[in-house]
């Protein structure tokens, strides 16, 4: 019979530890209509972290908002020469709205890193990243390891109007080749980005895709992926109470060797296989 | 000399403090030393592969949470294989929780884990009977008796009884499990619960209902506790909603001898760790040598059986 579920992780010496820090936080402001973006003053020993990992944050108290279990939340930046963490969230609940009370000089608990974040192999030198909206922040720290690792980069950034393109400028600066889709221009159709994929392959090649969060972009990107034979990665979420391990609540269904397995996102992803993921 | 240990049976723990089966793995090594803990207490396992329930599998509710999990297992072998090893290199006792849907696989599964590296074993015996109505066995003292008899003889380890606080017979069903030969009780499961979104109308569980945990649950299994304390010789764990120092000093004084934590440690993970430096120093400003001088001090004057065992609010 085979394995229903990954083995218990062999928790040796090359396992990272998780470190529980109470930072400082250096802005909190809106950077268009519906994100924040988040700077804290964080210590060294929490920003040696890969692109796509993940902190769990003790979302603070204030009146009426009173979350309770911490919350998962993707690294959009982090710079060790500058001793900085960076989280770009909309408020979309109690947590995030709880977040947006919080004001220059405050504290705040994470935890973390935590996950398996995105590898980029050696011979994948052409890249491709495609997102919709707030997906964006989770591939940033991407593009700035792409960099790093001198990776042509370019990303497919999908949203409802260029008032809400975020992080677009900072994509650009990177050096990334930014192709910016709206549904107010009616060019985010899957139709378009498929046409778009399509001609990126055909003239430069691509080595690798990554993408999170959107269903209609991972079963293109999964069917472009198979009939090109080209390998992905996606960055899911799950809703986590314990986020390393331990509770087994963040667990999504994957194709694995014609099983479907439950695996944990918050520890053996939140990065997974793209052709194994599914949607929900 | 502060003395933190304390006696579960013929089991000393270093100290008191542990954690809940289903809140702890293997993974808790990388936030802290797990031998600063008194012991170890793993999920729950089946003898077969079971994949649990579906998602949301957690919900938060004001101030604590609700849980449908389901006890996804890797099966009686891969734990064998490897989890019981990972312990080994800790000096903490491993408490092993097991489960099962009737009597007789109960006990074979009990059996399979009485293995060395294990020092008791925990029988979750508040998830269903399939044989009897679906009921957990721990909902009622006749099935509550008839399976721990079965576990007493498939085993030779110290056995832990989980009860349920889904129970109108809590002292009931904890004299069954000590007659039957339980070695401690750990007082308790969660209680069965529901939220619903009131935008969706749906529940906010994927399994509709599920367990509440958290400080809102603490007052109902301290009462439990208390009562089970009260009546049975055997020692009693305290589990359910602690969150701080003060939570574990209460449990004790109200007649637990340890306590398991487990949805605070989701919220501060070296939450044990703390609790167990914050209890010695609170024994070194009170003045007290050991734990034992804490353990079922309540001052409850002289009060009727009538009162402390009652099951109905007042």
């Amino acid at each position: 019979m085979r394995t229903m579920a990954l083995e218990t992780p062999d928790i040796g010496d090359e396992v990272k530890p998780i470190h529980e820090v109470d930072c400082v936080v250096k802005s909190n402001a809106p950077v268009n209509g519906e994100y924040r973006l988040l700077v804290l003053d964080a210590p060294l020993k929490i920003l040696d972290c890969e692109p796509g990992q993940f902190f769990h944050l003790l979302c603070p108290i204030s009146g009426n908002l009173q979350p309770y279990l911490r919350r998962p939340m993707s690294i959009y930046g982090y710079y060790p020469d500058k001793g900085e963490l960076h989280f770009l969230y909309k408020v979309t609940g109690e947590g995030t709205a709880a977040m947006a009370t919080m004001k220059k000089g405050d504290t705040f608990n994470v935890l973390g890193p935590l996950g398996k974040g995105f590898d980029i192999l050696p011979n994948w030198q052409n890249l491709l990243l495609v997102a919709r909206g707030v997906g964006l922040a989770t591939l940033a720290p991407l593009a700035l390891e792409a960099r790093r690792l001198n990776r042509n980069l370019t990303a497919i950034c999908s949203a409802r109007s260029k008032s809400v393109l975020m992080s677009l400028d900072y994509f650009r600066d990177l050096g990334v080749n930014v192709i910016a889709l709206t549904d107010e221009e009616a060019t985010s159709s899957v139709g378009n980005m498929r046409r778009i994929i399509e001609a990126l392959i055909a003239n430069e090649g691509v080595d690798a895709m990554y993408t999170c969060g959107s269903n209609r972009i991972l079963k293109l990107l999964q069917d472009v992926g198979k009939s090109h034979r080209i390998p992905g990665q996606i960055a899911l979420e799950q809703q986590m109470a314990c986020g390393f391990g331990m509770c087994q609540c963040c667990v999504r269904a994957f194709h694995r060797e014609g099983l479907i397995v439950n695996e944990r996102v918050c520890t053996e992803g939140p990065v997974f296989d793209l052709q194994e993921a599914i949607g929900c | 000399m502060l003395d933190l240990t304390t006696k579960i049976g013929t089991l000393k723990l270093k100290n008191p403090i542990m954690p809940a089966s289903g809140t702890f793995s293997e993974d808790l090594a990388r936030v802290f030393d797990l031998d600063l803990i008194g012991a170890h207490v793993t999920k729950t396992i089946t003898r077969e592969k079971r994949s649990g329930n579906p998602t949301p599998r957690v919900c938060e509710v004001r101030g604590s949470m609700l849980n449908s999990i389901g006890i996804p297992s890797k099966g009686v072998e891969a734990f064998l294989a490897n989890v019981i090893p990972f312990y080994a290199q800790y000096d903490a006792p491993l408490i092993v929780s097991i489960s099962a849907g009737s009597a007789d696989e109960f006990a074979s599964l009990c059996e399979d884990v009485s293995v060395p590296g294990v020092a008791a074993i925990e029988v979750n015996i508040s998830c269903p009977n399939i044989e009897e109505d679906g009921k957990a066995f721990a909902m009622r003292p006749s099935t509550t008796e008839a399976v721990m008899r079965k576990l007493r003889n498939a085993t030779d380890l110290p056995l832990w009884a989980k009860l349920t606080p889904n129970t109108g017979e809590t002292t009931e069903v904890a004299k069954a499990a000590e007659a039957a030969g339980a070695d401690a009780l750990v007082v308790s499961n969660t209680l069965l619960a529901m939220a619903i979104d009131i935008h969706t109308r749906r529940p906010k569980l994927g399994n509709l209902m599920g367990g509440l945990s958290g400080p809102a649950f603490k007052p109902i299994a301290l009462r439990m506790a208390y009562q089970c304390a009260k009546s049975v010789d055997i020692p009693v764990i305290g589990c359910g909603g602690i969150s701080n120092l003060e939570d574990v000093i209460e449990y004790l004084i109200a007649g637990a001898v340890a306590v398991q934590v487990g949805t605070a440690t989701f919220i501060e993970p070296k939450i044990m760790v703390n609790m167990v430096e914050g209890l010695e120093a609170y024994l070194k400003t009170q003045g007290l040598q050991t734990v034992s001088q804490l353990v079922g001090s309540v001052d409850d004057g002289e009060v009727s059986d009538g009162l402390v065992f009652m099951e109905a609010a007042p």
